[in-house]
């Protein structure tokens, strides 16, 4: 448990002194939002059919951009080396690193979505539907995007490659949301959907901490 | 399976069976077509056009059987470091690769005359299409590092992940067209289907899977041949 909080308070401390970082990805996603209105038209009738599916994709995407540097930084200076070697289980140090890209990534992402959901004009009943999906779906993306990072390490190209590498496999949360707004916006309930949703973050945060870790040991052997 | 791991007797076995596959794979391919081309009668409903059916299904059932065995193949390179299992994963996955867009391909044609549209967003046509990028990922993740060894490595764990996922996603495309509209594209009923036409099916089937093995063992022997040509290469470099 030490070392999930060391690491967690570590890399916290890392982002919040290169603030800019958070704020790049973050702003990448406001422009991307903002291009789909202009490249669909401005008719407010059909931004509200697209905004779930519009803030998703952004999201998505946001998030493809700010993965790459999940453990570039730690490769480059070794510490990555000093991570495999200590005596704390790998894969809590990996559940610890998630969890600040979430903090630093997803959750401002959150935050912010509502706002940019009013911009949309979304349906005034499904705020609380994208929320509740953002708040189960935007972890297991850092979970799964953790993996593909292992994956790409000391890679050329290894930014537009964790993209290619994570984006189909993350296709089943971006389905479940889009059904859960779906079906909300019918005003039906979502609660399937959702339910889907955080199966799959519990099924992630078991399984990927565990590839991930084994990942990073293959690499730095 | 463990015995063939050594590359100087897989040679020596791929060398004996390497020319029965690859002529009995070119007669059965023969066959097949002549009996799905010219023999086989045409269907009442679908007429003509259901003779694509004869390279469209035992493609897809190569491009899921190539991912399969790209899957054990890199489990046998983690688990028991097979020094074999890596090249095999890697040069089934280009073959894999090309039999799903050629069942993509080939199911665009298909779809054309029947449905009136090239593609639909079918749960079954979605699924393929998303098989194809995890192809095209492991690809690409195979070949991004300078260090083949590393290559092998993340390949082979991307592998099994995507493996482990595609039930997943399976499931979710499924769910995710059955919301958006009903099944109205009922494609081949496989039981009803008559033995006029399910022999050429099975005998291009046994074809397309001969050829895949003879392709695939050519390609082992070039990369084994490659890795013995880039050794010797950094041996006279020392020297």
């Amino acid at each position: 448990m030490g070392g999930f909080i060391a690491i967690i308070r570590r890399d916290l401390l890392m982002v919040i002194r290169h603030g800019n970082d958070a704020w790049i990805v973050l702003m990448f996603f406001v422009v991307a939002v903002t291009l789909f209105p202009i490249g669909i038209g401005p008719d407010l009738i059909v931004m509200q059919k697209f905004a779930g599916s519009i803030i998703w994709i952004s999201a998505l995407l946001a998030a493809m951009l700010s993965l790459d540097r999940l453990f570039q930084v730690d490769f480059e200076d070794g510490s990555l080396d000093l991570l495999v070697l200590t005596s704390y289980p790998l894969e809590i140090l990996v559940l610890g690193k998630c969890l600040v890209h979430w903090l630093t990534t997803g959750m401002p992402i959150l935050i912010i979505s509502p706002c940019l959901a009013l911009i949309l004009n979304l349906n005034s009943d499904v705020y609380t539907t994208l929320i509740l999906s953002m708040l189960l779906g935007t972890p297991t993306i850092s979970l799964m995007g953790a993996m593909g990072a292992a994956l790409v390490l000391g890679s050329r190209r290894s930014g537009v490659l964790i993209s290619l590498l994570i984006l189909p496999l993350i296709i089943p949360v971006l389905i479940f949301s889009v059904t859960a707004l779906e079906r909300s916006a019918d005003a039906e309930t979502a609660s399937s959907s959702l339910m889907l949703l955080g199966s799959l973050l519990l099924t992630s945060m078991v399984f990927c901490p565990w590839a991930t870790a084994a990942t990073l040991r293959y690499i730095t052997d | 399976m463990h015995k063939f791991a050594n590359p100087a007797r897989f040679t020596r076995v791929a060398d004996r069976v390497l020319p029965w596959t690859s002529v009995t794979s070119a007669v059965c391919i023969a066959i097949g077509l002549y009996l799905a081309l010219i023999i086989s009668p045409p269907d009442y409903q679908q007429g003509e056009t259901v003779r694509i059916m004869y390279v469209h299904v035992p493609s897809a059932w190569m491009a899921l059987f190539a991912y399969t065995l790209i899957a054990i193949a890199s489990a046998s390179f983690l688990i028991w470091r097979h020094p074999l299992a890596d090249i095999a994963a890697q040069s089934a996955a280009p073959l894999g690769a090309a039999f799903t867009a050629i069942t993509l391909i080939t199911g665009a044609l298909w779809g054309q005359p029947m449905w009136g549209t090239w593609w639909v967003w079918d749960a079954r046509l979605t699924s393929v299409l998303i098989l194809l990028f995890l192809y095209i990922g492991y690809i690409a993740l195979v070949n991004a590092f300078d260090n083949h060894e590393k290559g092998s490595k993340a390949g082979a764990i991307l592998a099994l992940v995507g493996f482990v996922n595609i039930p997943i996603i399976k499931f979710s495309v499924d769910w995710w067209n059955t919301l958006h509209q009903p099944a109205s594209l009922t494609r081949l009923d496989s039981p009803a289907i008559d033995p006029s036409m399910l022999a050429p099916l099975l005998i291009m089937a046994l074809g397309f899977k001969l050829f895949f093995i003879s392709i695939l063992i050519v390609r082992i022997k070039i990369k084994l041949i490659e890795k013995r040509i880039r050794a010797r290469k950094l041996t006279n470099q020392s020297n």
